[in-house]
């Protein structure tokens, strides 16, 4: 008899816990940011549910920062049968003209963390499917697969509920919510294998190729569009780069590389010696807690 | 670890790798976190810039010295690493050539019990560790007796720090014979002993030179080869807990779910329980088209031949092998909260995808997990653990835990709070309900109604202290008497001089009041008689305990409703004032709660009509409902 691999174990735990979700909870909802990450946790879910339509929306916080390309795949997305996508902006970030530039820290807490409490609250969500994988960060490790968020949306990791076998409570006061993370258990190295093995369209920026980029504080950016603000000193060089993770692109560090298949992907990771959010200028801001503080204000 | 040289292969061999969870047992101090970031940083699990953060950690907060502190990569919270203290269960990942590993690695001070039984419920084996110098400690009792209690079959005994004790083979030996005593007493029968350093890597991914006795495999390759529970639950009966039905149009209607055990194929006879209507499975359906076959552990979605009722909670089982189904059971429970167990409260009881009411007993027992003693217990409190009685308010399908730990393992879950509060294992049911067979009457209670000329019914005044419920209910019975209607009054304060004397007011106690003046009104109910009761009543679960006590439409909630500060104020008998005074424990409103009922069928608002009004209003409700 053919054996389940760990791949099969992982679907079958990711689409068991999408199934609970939208069995036990009023108004889920999908966090959709375009991303690897959600691009599996996307096809799980069209799996998990087949042949119905997805039982519940995809919801994008947007930045207006995020790189053309993701914009490009997001609205192609959108157009697929079945799939109906929610894009929320701030309007407060809008109107103060929030940047990263500018603004430093508060762009990440306004546009996401802000937009996306702003936006759960309006459509009433009580539970939001997030892609966020625990061999990512340190807090992510120690959080349950369905974390509690109060009626301000904070997560309190000293009174998280003992997650037993796969029984979820999902039972909540109105208000308070759920987030849902169905690739709790997947490494990146799953994520990569799983996009082989079931094809999945990905965001071309993740496969080297030459495109505009500066240096700054250490980091490979890309000048996606013409708000890219240069500073004194810096020039526009083509390098060959692509990225390992994707956010707005003024705070996206790109790595060079010449992998342009997920195999060679997968052959430069295993011989990479750094983490995939090292890349990631959003997780400096606090030092080693960083994370854990922002999921205790209501980021995902 | 570099990159293969022809990555097509090597991916294509990664992609039928196995998957093994397993738990870590022992503390910092049994070399537990140097052997988990031994093994991370050996299969590369740990990159230079979280090692590099790592260093910089360990110099702020280590407790090394200059070497690096393995323990500040398990403990992940800032709140911890700046306490020194370890709060949850971590989950870890790492991978070798053969299989994809889930540690749930538990922190372990006095918490542990909770976490570590979080952490074993998903786990096929245990890393059980013992200090080479130490030996065979209670703790290791302890760990072995809480892996075996939740099913783990497969332990391997990892003695650690040999580099401490010379890689001396009577050391090791002697950790050995200790624990094959041990093993056989608590009936632990697959287990496996590597001496290991994780500080110098002997053992641990490599067999070492340092030890030539030992003649084994390293840790990494054990691991291995320790059996999957995955591969036992395929060859038991079929069990599929229904999720979520999927129903996209007319024409199509199937069941989701992910299968417990077993195999399953189209054609096959199955049957839905607990209905026990039996079928055949149609198609296993799937978005890259219809299985052949489907396995334990899959997430299918599957149509039936037949149009049969099922949902959400069904079980689809094998036709010739179903499991039974009950409604009392004995289990082991785990108390994982603050608030101790409240024997005869109502919990959500979640067991697969089923949720039903329960009701847990006074323990028989409670286990003293250090000693494996039997003691006697009234409750659990936090990390307690005891063997109790369950029922349920329905049938609920299930297996012995031992054999299945899908329809045998259950949490309850605070009615209030919402928060899981412990955790269970099903022994057997019980047929105490089979065996004791309530004695016949001849007259029944329809005859007494009827003669009375009435439909009997209970009137259940809830509110605070001073509300108004005593003086109302005399209204109301006064009113009914006067036409006629036969009734009695239960009043809260006569009922405790009496039939509840020896009660207190704790939780608990005031919980077996209201439980013994719901069983007294149901009699009366069965002589037909219309019930008043005057009860501060203060918790929603033990009034929905009653409702389930008497027939559909007979239990009567009318909610006396007055603000606190006005029941206060009025303080007919003066008790507030002692308890403002701390004279009066436990006492409503005051330092114990007031559960509001959600959707009273008579809500008195006292502050908008007088009690006669409100009488009147009663009345006119329970006329209503002849």
């Amino acid at each position: 008899m053919q054996q389940l691999t760990h791949l099969d174990r992982l679907e079958a735990e990711s689409i068991h816990i999408m199934r609970e979700t939208v069995a036990e909870a009023v108004k889920p909802v999908m966090l959709y940011s375009i991303g690897k990450d959600s691009a599996v946790m996307l096809h799980l879910a069209k799996k998990a549910f087949f042949p119905a339509p997805l039982p519940f929306p995809l919801l994008h916080v947007d930045t207006t920062w995020k790189f053309r390309d993701m914009y490009a795949l997001r609205d192609k997305v959108a157009a697929e049968p079945g799939v109906e996508l929610l894009v929320y902006k701030n309007p407060e970030a809008i109107e103060r003209g929030i940047n990263p530039f500018d603004h430093g820290p508060l762009h990440t807490d306004m546009w996401k963390t802000e937009g996306l409490k702003q936006a759960l609250d309006k459509y009433a969500f009580d539970a939001a499917f997030g892609g966020a994988r625990r061999d990512e960060e340190k807090s992510r490790a120690k959080e349950r697969i369905f974390s509690f968020r109060d009626r301000n949306h904070r997560w309190d990791p000293k009174r998280q509920r003992p997650e037993l076998w796969s029984l979820y409570n999902v039972r909540k006061n109105r208000g308070e919510s759920m987030r849902v993370f169905p690739l709790s258990n997947w490494t990146e190295l799953d994520v990569w294998q799983y996009v082989l093995r079931e094809q999945i369209e990905i965001v071309p920026l993740y496969f080297a190729a030459e495109r505009p980029t500066i240096e700054r504080d250490g980091l490979i950016l890309m000048v996606d569009d013409g708000r890219m603000r240069l500073e004194a000193g810096e020039t526009v060089v083509s390098r060959k780069v692509r990225f390992r993770t994707l956010g707005c692109y003024p705070l996206s560090g790109a790595i060079e590389s010449d992998a342009v298949t997920v195999e060679d992907i997968v052959a430069e990771m295993l011989a990479s010696t750094t983490s995939e959010r090292q890349g990631r200028a959003i997780d400096r801001d606090a030092g080693a807690a960083s994370m854990e503080k922002k999921k205790q204000e209501g980021y995902f | 670890m570099n990159a293969p040289a022809d990555i097509h292969a090597w991916l294509a061999e990664q992609q039928y790798k196995e998957l093994l969870r397993f738990i870590t047992c022992g503390s910092v101090d049994d070399g537990k976190s140097t052997l988990i970031g031994r093994l991370l940083y050996e299969t590369k699990q740990i990159f230079d810039d979280q090692l590099a953060a790592l260093e910089s950690d360990s110099r702020r907060h280590g407790t090394q010295g200059q070497k690096i502190d393995y323990a500040l990569l398990v403990d992940g919270l800032s709140a911890e690493r700046e306490q020194g203290i370890t709060i949850d269960v971590a989950y870890r990942f790492f991978a070798s050539e053969k299989r994809k590993f889930i540690v749930a690695d538990t922190p372990g001070h006095e918490q542990y019990t909770r976490n570590m039984v979080t952490g074993a419920s998903t786990a096929d084996a245990a890393l059980l560790l013992v200090d080479a110098r130490k030996g065979v400690l209670t703790q290791t009792r302890r760990h072995s007796y809480l892996a075996k209690l939740m099913g783990i079959r497969h332990v391997v005994l990892t003695v650690t720090k040999m580099d401490l004790v010379d890689y001396d083979r009577s050391a090791f030996d002697a950790v050995v014979a200790d624990y094959r005593s041990f093993a056989e007493q608590i009936g632990i029968g697959d287990w496996h002993a590597i001496p290991v350093s994780g500080l110098n890597g002997d053992n641990v991914v490599r067999t070492s030179k340092t030890m030539p006795w030992y003649s084994g495999p390293a840790l990494l390759d054990h691991l291995d080869t320790v059996p999957l529970d995955a591969d036992a639950d395929v060859s038991r009966p079929f069990r599929l807990p229904v999720q979520w039905v999927n129903r996209p149009t007319q024409n199509f209607r199937g069941f989701a779910g992910q299968i417990a055990s077993g195999t399953i194929s189209p054609n096959a006879e199955i049957r839905v329980l607990p209905s026990g209507r039996l079928t055949r499975i149609d198609r296993i359906v799937t978005a890259d088209g219809d299985l052949k076959k489907a396995v334990a552990g899959q997430s299918v979605t599957i149509t039936l031949a037949d149009e049969v009722d099922c949902s959400r909670g069904d079980v689809i089982v094998a036709a010739g092998d179903p499991p039974q189904a009950a409604d009392q059971f004995e289990a082991t429970i785990v108390w994982m909260a603050e608030d101790e167990l409240l024997p005869g409260r109502g919990y959500w009881m979640k067991l697969g995808t089923q949720t039903v009411t329960a009701t847990v007993q006074h323990p028989k027992y409670e286990i003293n997990v250090n000693t494996l003693e039997h003691l006697a217990a009234q409750t659990l409190g936090l990390n307690g653990i005891g063997v109790a009685e369950i029922a349920t308010d329905r049938d609920i399908v299930f297996e012995a835990y031992d054999d299945s730990r899908e329809l045998g393992g259950f949490i309850l879950i605070d009615k209030l709070t919402n928060a899981t509060v412990a955790c269970g294992m099903i022994h057997f049911a019980l047929r105490r309900s089979l065996n004791i067979h309530r004695q016949h009457l001849d007259v029944s209670r329809e005859t007494h109604a009827q003669l009375k000329g009435q439909r009997p019914a209970v009137l259940w005044f809830t509110g605070l202290s001073g509300a108004g419920k005593s003086t109302i209910a005399n209204l109301v019975e006064k009113r009914l008497v006067a036409r006629g209607r036969h009734t009695f009054l239960l009043d809260g304060d006569n009922v405790r001089h009496g039939l509840n004397r020896d009660l207190g007011f704790t939780e608990a106690d005031r919980i077996e009041n209201i439980r013994r003046v719901g069983e007294v009104a149901r009699l009366m109910t069965d002589a037909g008689l219309i019930v008043l009761t005057a009860f501060i009543s203060p918790f929603r679960a033990e009034r929905e305990m009653v409702r389930k006590m008497l027939p559909d439409g007979e239990f009567i909630e009318v909610f006396v409703d007055t603000p606190l500060e006005d029941a206060e104020k009025r303080d007919v008998k003066g008790l507030y004032a002692k308890a403002r005074a701390g004279e009066l424990q436990n006492f409503t409103g005051i330092d114990s709660p007031y559960e509001t009922p959600e959707s009273p069928e008579i809500h008195i608002d006292t502050m908008a009509m007088s009690a006669d009004q409100a009488a009147d209003l009663i009345v006119q409700e329970l006329d209503k409902r002849r």
